[in-house]
């Protein structure tokens, strides 16, 4: 049984199809790559699955639920964290704050505080934040500011974790650090959906990678079948 | 950090808060007249700028519906006062304005920015009318007499309502829903993420907040005598609350406090002498206060005792 599973699932803006029609699933504990042009509906669909928009049709299901009409809050305590695109942390919050909300709302939501401390202290120290643990999250550099998402993501204990792009925007060492980071996440047991551009990663940690173009999926397989397969070429990679 | 100095100091703060208890409790015994008259007014604009703070200070939805629910107290104890006791009309106009506040949150919090700030004054002008429409169909009249309620029993009722609201706010402030509240104000969205009811957790403070400004307004009326819609939703009510917040500091629960004592003083001594530069002035205190207090009184205070102290906690 697939820990996450969508049928049908289509939303429009305006007369646009922004997701059309995509059946997808995704498997307990793999890394499952979601790729495609600028304006292919990737982050369209994530924010169906998160809950931030309701799909016109199609249902989507968590561990056999139906979480198509939830609310974002919902979705995150039932185990579904997600990081953004453009980085959405609490600004002018510490670090430490930060990830602490995230073990105090999430899935364990009435954690005793100290409790919740302990959490958000191991979690800084996972991503390697425990330096910056007390500076406003806004001072922090982007890659640092990723890791903050990072890391309040998993503060919620999500079984499913929503990475839309995380490598965007860092340097080679930093993207193999984030490359390093998605596998000891998935080490830890929780699986991970991820939006990519940056194909060494994607190629690299994926078990499976959907392809989409204009809403629609394209293609799905392995790195190696979506390297070569001739659909993904013309759209996507080029030449 | 040296740990036994906190813990004195600690001591130190919640003897002094224990010694101004004291004193404000026992005040109509020795500064009979005048002077409860006065506090009452002061705990009044307190209870009116921490509520406001309460709510629109770390979520930045900018209420401007303190007026509305003020005049409901206003109205409902206009309308009870004279079948029920003083504690009965205050916490009703306070549950009363609570109400508002949740009907009117769960259709307006999705509004950001000025849309949220216009709707709620919207209903300081929308309230009075409704009342002056019902007032003159069902009885022919406009206005109302309220129950005359001796000041001192007025004053003790105020500083009870101020002691409950600061209480409140402190924990609030303290605890993790302090810190959703925050977090709503830095990235709603993000916070959704999170975990947190973020629509729950603004309606709910909406309402606490509403709640105390609804008691202090049943409170109040008592006061006036005889009240009209207009006398009972004047949109100053809206405006001082902000002013004070701002001019005294958002940052510290003493802030509103601070500035609510400040700005009532001030109008008190300029309307009494100046009378007819008191707005001037009023004005020009606040604009010189935006400019140069970007934190509030409170913020220009603290950053000088870290000065004094040496700045050894350097902030980062």
């Amino acid at each position: 049984m697939p820990i996450l599973e969508g049928e049908g699932v289509t939303k429009y803006f305006g007369g646009l199809a922004a997701v059309s029609n995509v059946d997808f699933h995704v498997e307990q504990g793999e890394i499952v790559g979601l790729i495609g042009p600028n304006g292919a509906g990737k982050t369209t669909l994530f924010n169906l699955i998160s809950g931030a928009l309701v799909p016109k049709s199609g249902v989507i299901k968590f561990k056999d639920k139906n979480i198509t009409r939830l609310k974002p809050h919902q979705i995150c305590r039932m185990g579904v964290a997600r990081t953004f695109q453009s980085v959405k942390v609490f600004a002018n919050m510490p670090v430490m704050q930060n990830v602490l909300l995230g073990s105090l709302f999430g899935v364990s939501i009435g954690i005793s505080s100290a409790g919740a401390s302990r959490e958000a202290t191991e979690l800084l120290e996972f991503v390697g934040l425990s330096a910056v643990r007390a500076t406003p999250a806004k001072d922090l550099t982007l890659v640092n500011q990723k890791r903050v998402e990072v890391a309040r993501a998993l503060a919620t204990k999500p079984e499913l974790l929503l990475l839309d792009e995380l490598m965007a925007g860092l340097n080679t060492t930093e993207v193999a650090q984030a490359m390093e980071l998605v596998t000891r996440i998935r080490d830890k047991g929780i699986t991970i959906f991820m939006i990519e551009h940056v194909m060494k990663a994607i190629m690299g940690v994926c078990d499976r990678i959907m392809v989409l173009h204009h809403g629609e999926k394209i293609a799905e397989g392995t790195p190696q079948e979506i390297a070569t397969s001739k659909t993904v070429i013309d759209v996507y990679l080029g030449e | 950090m040296n740990i036994t100095r906190v813990t004195s100091n600690k001591g130190f703060v919640l003897g002094l808060l224990g010694l101004i208890l004291v004193l404000l409790a026992t005040l109509p015994l020795y500064a009979p007249g005048y002077t409860p008259v006065l506090m009452t007014s002061f705990f009044m604009y307190i209870v009116l700028s921490v509520s406001w703070t309460l709510f629109s200070s770390p979520t930045g939805y900018m209420s401007l519906a303190t007026a509305a629910f003020f005049g409901v107290g206003i109205y409902t104890a206009a309308m009870l006062g004279k079948d029920v006791p003083l504690s009965v009309f205050i916490i009703v106009g306070g549950l009363i304005s609570s109400i508002v506040a949740i009907l009117v949150g769960a259709l307006t919090l999705r509004l950001k920015g000025v849309y949220f700030a216009i709707f709620t004054f919207g209903l300081v002008m929308l309230i009075p009318q409704l009342l002056v429409f019902w007032e003159l169909h069902v009885y022919g009249t406009r206005g109302r007499f309220v129950v005359v309620i001796d000041y001192n029993t007025i004053y003790y009722a105020m500083l009870i309502i101020s002691m409950i609201l600061m209480v409140a706010a402190y924990l609030i402030r303290r605890s993790k829903y302090g810190l959703a509240l925050q977090s709503i104000g830095e990235y709603e969205e993000a916070a959704a993420h999170t975990g947190i009811n973020v629509t729950m957790i603004k309606v709910i403070t909406f309402a606490v907040s509403a709640f105390f400004i609804g008691a202090a307004g049943a409170t109040m009326a008592t006061r006036w005598t005889y009240v009209d819609p207009y006398i009972a939703f004047n949109p100053l009510f809206s405006f001082l609350p902000v002013l004070m917040a701002i001019f005294g500091g958002m940052r510290q629960l003493s802030g509103p406090i601070i500035g609510a004592i400040i700005f009532a003083y001030l109008q008190e001594k300029l309307i009494t002498t100046f009378t007819e530069l008191y707005m001037l002035i009023f004005g020009i205190v606040l604009v010189v206060a935006i400019l140069y207090l970007p934190n509030g009184l409170m913020g220009l205070i603290l950053r000088l005792w870290k000065r004094i102290q040496g700045g050894q906690h350097a902030n980062t």
